[in-house]
């Protein structure tokens, strides 16, 4: 358990919920077949919204004609971007003061007299079928005229380069330098000087639910309903409210069952903003359901990055400098409101984030480019960042002769040297490299492994071993970059916790859940501090009408800030609980205790009044109680993160992988990761967090690419062409955890949602390395695909 | 008669594995379906005087379960995992395959190494196309606008010879990005006929014939893998796509001839 001596707290209590794992919330439904996802929900009068996209990455719009296909059967609406602008209270622009110096072109959610980048919806067709609204849409006719596309990140900053937005000045978004220590000198001492550099494919989230929205406006009253599948209800109501020109308060935001979100539903886009304004206007329901092929068109794009790196180590394998410059590659605008920087912002601040060396120095560079936009996606610059240090790590370690898990024990930070900050300056508490890397060596059985691998080479197959630790940044807090930068993103969450009459416990969370299980892990806090059982809890999240408000889910925030709500928000309802109790017992409230849906006495547990019966005595019977005496029975906690910019975890990957050097395919034999989330409070949950994390995140090293061409055309919007990672290929994935709480709160959970995905395609890259090493082959690209590794080799 | 109204304006529809996704993304649009799907006489497979008769409406998966396939085309008996996954395995029909004819389909490359005959059916009655004759070009077959695709007669495998099926591709289901069918004969490790069929590569199931003539009585040995290495590619033409360019796919192909030549001769049958 917790490797610090902390107090015993009521979530330690034999009874308690914590450290359990109980069946999902809602897991049952989902597999039943009886999920209600936005397409789901039918109202009467229903439309159907369909968008038509320019086909060109950067093109002048000379003429749009939608007569013809206003007249199509069924159709209700044709609406031009011109015709929504007079809809729209302004332009986005997609910058955060945070990030100083950054700049982005003013956007409208549908383009008005050019398109920068494929994809761009133009014209909006509103039917009574999504299938009559494409065939409407197919008569449509737009005169484009062709303009000079930059789609190369590499020379997007050349003189020579067309300029996207000219009252930019330039393609640049932002430019960013950190230089702590002193460098120079770091590669002055320096024995060995490695430089190295990697490519990092474009790609996208895919979750199996594609982007929903079903916008319900009542011109009566103004209210206006809109069910969409989002993480972050509340920001929706914002930006939604303040575009259209609707009161904040009068608009509510209802998330149904999500199918997977992981970051791209965490954003705002210009055909959902349309859609709404469509039943504005026409005072009906109008759904938009994006299909597979809009998905892989106009969902966030993220991780297309180019970073050379350079480490500078002495002969004892100690890390004296690290340097990195990277070149990043965002859309033809930055995402409103969350941007399209924060990828090269987090690779600057976690790269070579586990290890002890002072000197840094990082660079980045985000380009815009006419494709479409980027922005934060599950583990946001982890990837990037971990494959970066990871891989420059290990080929120091092979230049030293030293083994690379070892290379790793010389630099990693001591688990006894906290609160610290790192070369990139952020500040670090409550870590444990040094543990979770012995616990990997002992459950890899590394030694042994090592042996298996020489006996395997002697026969001719060539298997790698690789190694990657890393920290994640979780749970930002308001010293961060969204609600400082002026973005309408809560930088707090709350909970809002009462008890019924029944006796039964109602609690609505600002979080929300995205089949992830953040209701189930609510339900455990709030059962364990109230002495209830869990059916006696019922979780509400993702309505705004009914929800206190709050951030909502990401960046695995979820438990390590909500769940500190619930926790707060449980223990004072508690405490309202044993206070009712005390003055109906006569009875110190601190002799009083719950268990088990009763009152007790503390000293001998013997049963004195049962929750219900304070439930209904403190709403039917409150005659019975003094007259200075008003229960209320309910309570609001808000919780925020104070001085921390995040709640950082780290923990450490193992992967053991083959590699048919004849054919450049990898196969992934085994995969091992040891992480520290603080307090686990669903093991289960959490284990499938950080497997599915992994899996996501060997996708984006081996399969996922989203590839255009010079035109920036993108050449696979399929299923078909772009390759996700399926279940017959993954590996057994060991989770083990370690648990330091984090001080910044009781409950002492951190994230642990993005953890896998942040390190995967690190600790797999050093594996196959491992694996060409014999060779002297090395990979630097990601996605490794066969073609790649067979190019390292020289084969092809 | 509905073919021979709408001609190319009217489409066949079978499985639906590759033409409903077409219809889904707006990418083909006929003017008439034509479900065949009722059409059972369609469905068997059956031995008949040592011809194995596929008809058009046999799905991938009844292959799959089939002890005449199994016992009798043990090439294709190894084929049928490659094909995609259960679900599409399970409405998508053998007939569909060879009639759309898909670069990287599995079932034309077999077809044409097994010597199998097509069998067409119009208004004017039955014509029968050897697959040499079959297979024109990238989705382009001797099956005319008005014919229907209604079965597909292959000789049974000769059971002492050599067979091997092998595919590769990234994730398992997936299309092929290179494939080969071989089909042979030999005597104590010593080859002495053999075809090959490659597929994925190319713009249609390719017989690779210098390459086969090389492997005309002789011994399997380096000499022998280093000449059929120089000679595959004057009888390859891959493509470059979104999978990999032609070079790496042509390098593709020889790594797995030399595979799919040893696993043939790992399981030849002893002589009598």
């Amino acid at each position: 358990m917790a490797n610090k001596t902390t107090p015993l707290t009521i979530l330690d209590r034999p009874n308690s919920y914590i450290g359990r794992s109980l069946s999902r919330e809602g897991a049952k439904r989902a597999v039943a077949g009886r999920g209600r996802y936005t397409d789901d929900i039918s109202l009467p009068r229903m439309l159907h919204a369909a968008f038509v996209r320019s086909p060109y990455a950067h093109a002048k719009i000379l003429a749009v004609n939608v007569d013809e296909a206003r007249q199509q059967p069924e159709v209700t609406l044709v609406m031009t971007g011109t015709e929504l602008q007079e809809l729209c209270t302004g332009p986005w622009i997609g910058t955060l003061s945070s990030f100083e110096g950054m700049k982005s072109a003013p956007q409208y959610p549908m383009a008005i007299g050019r398109a920068c980048w494929q994809g761009e919806p133009i014209v909006m067709v509103v039917a009574s079928s999504r299938a009559a609204a494409e065939d409407a849409a197919e008569f449509v006719t737009i005169e484009y005229e062709q303009l000079p596309v930059v789609a190369d990140k590499e020379t997007a900053l050349d003189p020579e380069c067309p300029i996207i937005h000219p009252e930019l000045g330039d393609n640049l978004a932002f430019r960013k330098v950190i230089d702590n220590g002193d460098v120079k000198q770091g590669l002055a001492d320096a024995d060995i000087v490695i430089e190295e550099t990697f490519q990092f494919g474009r790609h996208t989230a895919v979750s199996l639910e594609t982007r929903a929205l079903l916008a319900d406006y009542e011109p009566t009253d103004g209210h206006l309903t809109i069910y969409t599948s989002s993480q972050v209800p509340h920001m929706i109501q914002a930006v939604f409210a303040r575009t259209l020109g609707v009161a904040e308060h009068k608009v509510r935001i209802i998330a149904p069952d999500i199918g997977g979100s992981f970051g791209l539903k965490i954003h705002t886009y210009g055909d959902e903003v349309a859609t709404t304004a469509a039943s504005i206007k026409l005072g009906r329901p109008v759904k938009f359901i994006a299909d597979r092929l809009e998905s892989f068109l106009t969902d966030i794009h993220a991780r297309e990055n180019r970073v050379w790196g350079r480490i500078g180590v002495s002969k004892e394998g100690e890390i004296k400098s690290l340097e990195i410059d990277v070149r990043s590659a965002a859309g033809a605008y930055s995402q409103f409101p969350r941007t399209s920087v924060f990828e090269a912002n987090q690779i600057l601040n976690i790269t070579g984030g586990p290890y002890k060396h002072k000197n840094y120095k990082a660079k980045t560079e985000v380009v815009y480019l006419n494709k479409v936009p980027t922005s934060q996606y599950r583990a946001v610059g982890h990837p990037i960042g971990n494959s970066v240090g990871e891989a420059l790590v290990d080929q120091a370690a092979e230049a030293c002769g030293i083994d690379p898990l070892e290379m790793r024990r010389r630099n990693i930070m001591e688990d006894d040297q906290y609160p610290r900050v790192s070369a990139a300056g952020i500040k670090l508490q409550d870590m444990s490299h040094q543990q979770c890397l012995e616990a990997l060596a002992k459950h890899m059985d590394y030694e042994n492994l090592r042996v298996e691998q020489d006996k395997f080479r002697k026969k001719g197959i060539q298997r790698g071993i690789g190694i990657a630790a890393f920290i994640k940044g979780t749970a930002p807090g308001p010293a961060g970059y969204y609600g400082t930068g002026g973005a309408p993103i809560a930088s707090q969450d709350a909970c809002t916790i009462k008890l019924e009459p029944s006796g039964g416990v109602i609690c609505m969370i600002g979080v929300t859940d995205q089949g992830q299980g953040v209701d189930t892990v609510m339900c455990q806090i709030a059962a364990s501090v109230l002495g209830l059982r869990a059916e006696s809890v019922r979780v509400i999240e993702g309505d705004t009408d009914a929800v206190p408000y709050g951030g909502g889910t990401y960046a695995s925030r979820a438990t390590a800030i909500g769940g500190e709500a619930t926790y707060q928000a449980s223990l004072l309802l508690r405490k309202e609980i044993l206070s009712i109790a005390g003055t109906l017992l006569q009875a110190e409230p601190i002799t009083l205790d719950i268990v088990d849906e009763n009152v007790v006495n503390k000293s001998d547990n013997q049963i004195r009044i049962s929750v219900s019966e304070i439930g209904r005595i403190g709403h039917f019977q409150v005659a019975e109680l003094p007259n200075n005496i008003q229960p209320t029975l309910s309570v609001t906690y808000r919780y925020r993160l104070h001085d921390a910019l995040y709640i950082f975890t780290n923990g450490i990957q193992g992967a053991y992988v083959e590699v048919d050097i004849d054919t450049g395919f990898i196969k992934l034999l085994n995969h091992w990761v040891v992480e520290d989330c603080g307090r686990v409070i669903s093991p289960q949950l959490a284990d499938e967090q950080v497997r599915g994390g992994c899996v996501q995140g060997i996708g984006g090293a081996l399969y996922e690419e989203c590839v255009y061409n010079e035109a920036a055309q993108l050449q696979n919007g399929t299923l078909a062409d772009y390759l996700t990672p399926m279940a017959g290929e993954m590996p057994d994935i060991n989770v083990y955890h370690i648990q330091t709480p984090t001080s910044v709160s009781e409950l002492g959970a951190k994230g642990v949602g993005e953890s896998g995905t942040g390190a995967a395609p690190a600790v797999l890259m050093n594996a196959v390395n491992d694996a060409l090493r014999p060779f002297d082959a090395c990979v630097t690209k990601q996605p490794m695909t066969p073609e790649t590794v067979l190019a390292s080799l020289g084969t092809v | 008669m509905l073919l021979n109204e709408y001609g190319e304006d009217g489409q066949i529809l079978a499985g639906g594995q590759s033409l409903m996704p077409t219809l889904n993304m707006r990418l083909s649009n006929p003017q008439l379906l034509i479900d065949i799907n009722h059409l059972h006489e369609l469905n068997s497979i059956t031995l008949d005087d040592n011809i194995v008769r596929i008809g058009a409406l046999a799905r991938h998966s009844e292959l799959a379960l089939s002890p005449i396939i199994d016992m009798y085309l043990p090439l294709i008996a190894d084929a049928i995992p490659h094909v995609a996954h259960i679900a599409v395995r399970n409405r998508g029909t053998f007939g569909g395959s060879v009639a759309l004819a898909d670069p990287a389909a599995e079932l034309p490359a077999c077809v044409l190494a097994l010597g199998g005959t097509v069998v067409l059916q119009s208004v004017k009655g039955i014509r029968k196309v050897k697959a040499d004759d079959y297979f024109l070009g990238l989705y382009e077959t001797e099956r005319k606008p008005n014919e229907l695709l209604i079965e597909v007669q292959i000789p049974v495998q000769d059971l002492t010879g050599l067979w091997a099926f092998v595919e590769l591709s990234q994730r398992k289901g997936d299309y092929a990005i290179a494939g080969l069918a071989f089909i042979g004969t030999s005597e104590k490790q010593f080859i002495k006929t053999a075809k090959l069929v490659y597929f994925g590569s190319e713009i249609k199931p390719t017989l690779a014939k210098k390459t086969m003539a090389i492997l005309i009585n002789t011994r399997w040995d380096d000499n022998t893998r280093k000449l059929i290495a120089e000679t595959l590619g004057r009888d390859l033409d891959p493509m470059t796509n979104l999978q990999g360019s032609a070079k790496m796919k042509l390098h593709l192909q020889k790594v797995l001839t030399n595979r799919a030549i040893d696993l043939a001769l790992k399981r030849e049958k002893p002589s009598r």
